[in-house]
């Protein structure tokens, strides 16, 4: 009986053959626990295949989803960092700056690129959570007018992805009023009929919602992002109780009239295609609809 | 009278000045002298305790339960006042006031943050803490100004915009946004003045002025010294260390260019003399808004948002 006869040799592998697993090669998801080749995750647009988790990216991966092949022209990365206050808490904030963009080889929490989607031009201002939490200081604020003002010079459609836990504390009230600088700016982009997107990742906190972020002609989120004003902990203090289930998420943002609609990373590229063809002056049909939603 | 640690000094020569006049009442013994030599030496005590003071104590004097809050503002330097309430969506918040108002012979719209004097009021009045409906009234009370052609004026007096449900289900963030933005292109002068606390984006969301003034022991900033402290340090202890570090003073904010002036007290604070403060106050926003009814509409609005553009500090290769 086969049962009880191997039919196949065991391993045959000798050890000194054996082949090591590079590291990175599997992706652990952050809330499932499930891995996956990294590969696969990457051509998932870093959503997990198992529990729909979208990871939180940065810059040069939307950059690379979202532009045509993946290329754009770098805008205003001339624009620098600095310490006004010489803030100091537990850490001299220069010290935290030199420390995180040698970390992360990034020089600040958002990049501008403009590029092609889908065939349509598009600024994108696209923010980095690994810098410092994604927070907003002088730096993020002046990108962002810059890429306002350069949206509505050229008449080309701007894109702003936040994923940032608000203001940047370590530059106090400079920080604060890059709301107003922003939201100033938009208003004169708003004048010139240029469309604006808001695209809320996760998470989209503090003084990022309560300006640029939240002023989009269209507010679209990723599924299950934390959007808010006040920051979930600072709310329960308050209150003294637990937060209701799914509040402050992209669904219930979409339940009470905050956002247009919600839309998961893989159709993103498509869904942003779509909108900006009919947004267009002339409408143009994208010619191959399959590479858009690629 | 509540005194500050601070003002330590102040209140053991004001104690001693207390006793020495309980003596000349008895009436035995000529302290005359004494007592102008110690009031003399109270006023200098309180001259030089006052010229030095740090970020905290001046967020200290902020909060002094007895300074003038907005509708004290009111009614001592405006006439004829009449308050408009609601958004026209949701409800009236009770944390934000405004209304029509005459100010030195014309009509002007006047919007600010109150707070309350006692337990009650201040529930009443939400600690002067907004919600989305608040900055929507305030709004809607700033594009009625514009369509009557009349200045606006706003008073900032806030911990911060309401922490709780029904502001985030109602959109806190969306409704602060929209006010910069809308506040950036309206047709009117516009004055804000920080009267006491001014928290981070709760006070901005009726911040941005063609003139934007510091009452001198006030502050502003992106956090409350407190917060600064438990998400940094992770713990209250390091307010003081917070406070400094923000350089959330009248004086700093004015130095980095975040502000276009510093409006002065009395001797002590606005509490210790309102009336002289309501004096001061009055001739400042009289002066500002003669400086201001000269511009066009269009160099108002070029000007505001040339402004708050040319805010920040980076370096550019």
């Amino acid at each position: 009986m086969s049962w009880y006869k191997r039919v196949k040799e065991g391993i045959t592998t000798l050890t000194s053959e054996k082949k090591s697993v590079p590291d990175g090669l599997w992706h652990k998801c952050f809330r499932c626990k499930k891995a996956i080749l990294s590969s696969d995750h990457e051509a998932n647009s870093y959503v997990c295949s198992h529990c729909n988790y979208h990871d939180k990216i940065g810059s040069r991966e939307y950059f690379t989803i979202l532009f045509d092949e993946g290329k754009f022209e770098e805008l205003f990365s001339n624009i620098k960092p600095s310490d006004p206050l010489e803030f100091v808490d537990t850490k001299a904030y220069k010290d935290r700056l030199e420390d995180t963009i040698q970390k992360t080889g990034l020089d600040d929490a958002l990049r501008v690129g403009v590029g092609m989607l889908s065939e349509t031009p598009l600024v994108i201002a696209c923010m980095d959570f690994g810098f410092i939490g994604g927070s907003m200081g002088s730096v993020m604020g002046e990108r962002i007018a810059r890429a306002i003002d350069f949206s509505r010079e050229n008449k080309i459609p701007l894109l702003i992805i936040s994923k940032s836990g608000g203001a940047r504390m370590m530059e106090a009230a400079f920080s604060l009023m890059q709301m107003a600088k922003t939201s100033a700016k938009l208003a004169l982009l708003d004048r010139a009929g240029v469309p604006f997107i808001s695209l809320l990742t996760d998470p989209t906190t503090g003084g990022v919602t309560a300006s640029f972020a939240m002023l989009g002609d269209l507010n679209i989120a990723e599924p299950e992002a934390l959007i808010g004003f006040a920051g979930p902990r600072i709310i329960r203090e308050t209150i003294g109780k637990d937060l209701p289930k799914g509040f402050q998420s992209s669904e219930f943002l979409l339940e009470h009239g905050f956002i247009d609609m919600i839309v998961p990373r893989s159709a993103l590229k498509s869904k942003l295609s779509q909108i900006l063809h009919l947004l267009a002056e002339k409408q143009i049909t994208p010619k191959n609809k399959s590479e858009a939603s690629a | 009278m509540a005194y500050f640690d601070f003002e330590k000094p102040i209140q053991d020569l004001e104690e001693q000045l207390k006793k020495v006049k309980e003596v000349a009442e008895k009436g035995k013994v000529n302290v005359s002298a004494s007592i102008k030599e110690l009031e003399q030496k109270i006023i200098e005590t309180k001259k030089s305790l006052y010229k030095n003071l740090n970020g905290w104590q001046r967020v200290q004097i902020s909060r002094h339960p007895d300074r003038p809050y907005t509708l004290d503002y009111i009614e001592n330097c405006f006439e004829n006042f009449i308050e408009l309430h609601g958004d026209r969506n949701v409800k009236d918040d009770k944390a934000i006031v405004g209304g029509f108002a005459t100010f030195n012979g014309e009509t002007v719209m006047v919007i600010g943050h109150q707070k309350g004097r006692n337990t009650k009021q201040r529930q009443f009045r939400n600690f002067g803490m907004p919600n989305p409906e608040g900055y929507r009234k305030a709004l809607r009370l700033m594009k009625l100004a514009q369509k009557f052609n009349k200045p606006i004026i706003t008073l900032i007096d806030t911990p911060g915009a309401s922490p709780g449900l029904d502001a985030e289900e109602r959109g806190q963030g969306e409704a602060i946004a929209k006010n910069l933005m809308e506040m950036s292109m309206l047709r009117v002068p516009i004055i804000c003045i920080i009267i006491g606390e001014g928290a981070s984006g709760g006070a901005l969301g009726i911040g941005v002025g063609d003139r934007v003034m510091m009452m001198e022991n006030t502050w502003y900033s992106v956090i409350s010294p407190e917060s600064c402290s438990s998400i940094l340090w992770r713990s209250w202890e390091h307010k003081e260390k917070a406070a400094d570090a923000l350089k959330l003073t009248a004086e700093d904010m004015l130095k980095n260019k975040l502000i276009d002036g510093v409006i002065p007290e009395p001797l002590g604070g606005a509490h210790e003399n309102p009336i002289e403060s309501y004096q001061i106050f009055k001739s400042e926003v009289i002066k500002l808004l003669n400086e201001l009814k000269k511009l066009s509409p269009k160099k108002l609005i070029d000007t505001r948002i040339q402004k708050f553009s040319s805010m920040g500090s980076f370096i550019e290769n």
